[in-house]
């Protein structure tokens, strides 16, 4: 080594790599800038045709009354509380049973156990099925082999087992996230499992689980083919008197009339699918302002 | 000669092993660890020090490939016979290497276990809280922000702000693991002021990695190594090189480590 004239020369050698470092590095954001503006133009323009085409449908009636005409004319009550009983009715059986299996999973079971990793793995897998497969699922489970007939129930039940393995992973990614220290500080000062869970693990869970919970709303409202067979009509004259009966759905009611029904004017599709564009929309941005309201609480 | 030993001593260890699945960690350790004293262990990194520690309050019960077998006995009776382990554990407090500040307020860290006792009342929490921490020299320190996160405090103030939450729940047993890992000189030996007080009212048990804190503190030492407890004794004694093993020697003199 030649102490001092190296020092120099590298010192050099060193502004040169980071020149050519940050031509790269421009390059990159450059490159990585175009591919992020390219998957927002998809979206821009289906808001565009969304507001252009389906805005003028818009108004309190068409929120606030039944189709008429042959559902070539009036509003979409029926479909858009149906929407709403069938995504509160799933997420009241899934979410209760989603979050205490991802508890069992992460905190409770033997990790290293091959049953446990069998319902990991398969849970992970049910949570990539086709909507269609969880449809004939709760058509041949609820409809037919517990008689619940078509219904709100079955319907909102089949959604459930749609939403049940994303609700458990979510819950179990964020329960995983939580620091094993905290546990092993609880547990050594003489906590039991759940008091641990309790008092530490799930508080600090908490915004992971419900991201992951309020994402499958918009998830329940969009699906078509889990409802299709189980619960929701293409048109019903009166609102549903209880869980037993069938409803109408935004999701379906789209389909109906832009695919069965002939002489629909074009704004009422457009309308409805800006409808629930706009529940999606708002359900997303909720649950992403929960998720920096959360996270700028967090501890750790 | 079981009973007489049994009653002298706050924990006493007979042929304690401890395996990971088919690894032995810890083989055939006995020892005695006498009331208000402050007993040392010192060894390498692996040495089975930790293991050690896990399997005096159980948690081993928490572990899946962790066995152990010989015996642990706690003012004489068998830790395994412990019919209610949390219990077990709330009489040892532990502190670890690197402070674990749970994400909570300085002054829930130091509740949680008394709350997790099932104590309600708010004067009774407010007295736990402020004497242990003012016993773990951290009172004055924080008494004016303990509404304040606890991760948010300096790691120095963060070890002894776990070692306030370990004496809320008035441990007869206080074991540290390398406490000092993550520590300042400076804080360093104020916790170690704390203990020298701490020892009158409780028995400590010090795994430590620096040789000179086991000098320091220790009223006896063990010297671990590759699992097996090498030796125990008066630490003046094996400090002054009075030691039956060479290795012994070797370690406190710093010849490997
Ligand atoms: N949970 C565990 N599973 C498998 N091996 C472990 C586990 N915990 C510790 N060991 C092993 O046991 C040996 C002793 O570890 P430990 O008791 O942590 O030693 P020390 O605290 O003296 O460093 C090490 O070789 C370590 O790798
Ligand atoms: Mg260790």
């Amino acid at each position: 080594m030649h102490p001092a004239a190296t020092i120099d020369t590298n010192r050099f050698g060193a502004e040169a790599i980071n020149l050519k470092n940050a031509q790269v590095q421009k390059l990159v954001m450059i490159l990585l800038g175009i591919m992020a503006t390219v998957l927002v133009i998809p979206v821009v323009m289906i808001v565009i045709t969304l507001i252009q085409r389906g805005g003028p449908a818009i108004s309190w009636a068409f929120l606030t009354t039944f189709p008429s005409n042959g559902m070539t004319a009036g509003g979409i009550f029926p479909a858009l509380l149906g929407t709403v009983w069938l995504v509160a009715i799933s997420l009241l059986a899934s979410v209760p049973l989603g979050v205490a299996a991802a508890i069992y999973l992460s905190e409770y079971a033997p990790q290293d156990h091959w049953l446990t990793r069998v319902i990991n793995l398969a849970t992970i897998n049910l949570a990539g099925v086709p909507s269609i497969v969880h449809a004939l699922f709760g058509l041949g489970a609820f409809v037919a082999f517990f008689h619940l007939g078509t219904s709100i129930l079955a319907a909102s039940l089949t959604l459930a087992v749609m939403t049940l393995p994303v609700v458990i992973v979510a819950s179990w990614e964020s329960l995983q996230s939580v620091p094993q220290a905290f546990r092993e500080a609880c547990w050594n000062m003489g906590a039991t499992r759940w008091q641990t869970i309790w008092h530490v693990v799930l508080p600090n869970a908490l915004t992971g689980i419900l991201t992951g919970i309020i994402l499958q709303v918009s998830r329940a409202a969009g699906e078509t083919a889990p409802i299709m067979f189980t619960g929701a009509a293409f048109f019903l004259p009166h609102l549903p008197s209880g869980v037993m009966d069938q409803t109408m759905a935004l999701a379906l009611h789209l389909f109906t009339i832009s695919t069965q029904v002939p002489g629909v004017p074009d704004e009422i599709p457009f309308g409805v699918a800006l409808v629930l564009f706009g529940i999606v929309l708002v359900v997303n941005t909720f649950s992403i302002w929960l998720r920096m309201y959360l996270r700028s609480k967090k501890k750790w | 000669m079981s009973s007489t030993t049994l009653s002298v001593s706050k924990i006493s260890v007979r042929n304690l092993t401890i395996r990971y699945g088919s690894f032995t960690a810890l083989s055939d350790v006995s020892l005695e660890i006498p009331p208000n004293q402050v007993f040392g262990i010192i060894g390498p990194a692996n040495s089975g020090k930790t293991s050690f520690l896990n399997a005096i309050n159980r948690m081993d019960m928490m572990r899946s490939n962790m066995q152990v077998t010989g015996s642990v006995h706690f003012n004489g009776v068998d830790v395994r016979s412990w019919r209610n382990v949390y219990a077990l554990r709330s009489k040892i407090g532990v502190v670890f290497p690197l402070p674990v500040g749970l994400p909570l307020s300085i002054y829930d860290n130091v509740a949680l276990s008394p709350r997790l006792r099932g104590l309600t009342d708010k004067t009774q929490i407010d007295e736990i809280v402020e004497r242990s921490l003012r016993r773990a020299a951290l009172w004055d320190e924080v008494k004016d922000r303990l509404t304040s996160l606890g991760s948010l405090l300096s790691g120095g103030q963060q070890q002894r702000l776990t070692i306030a939450r370990a004496l809320s729940q008035d441990p007869e047993v206080l074991m540290l693991d390398e406490f000092s890992i993550a520590v300042d000189p400076v804080t360093t030996m104020r916790i170690e002021d704390v203990l020298k007080e701490l020892k009158q009212q409780m028995t400590v048990i010090l795994v430590t990695n620096l040789v000179q804190q086991a000098n320091r503190l220790a009223d006896q030492t063990a010297f671990f190594l590759d699992g097996r407890c090498v030796e125990v004794g008066e630490t003046r004694a094996l400090f002054d090189g009075q030691v039956r093993d060479q290795r012994t020697n070797d370690y406190i003199e710093g010849r490997f480590g």
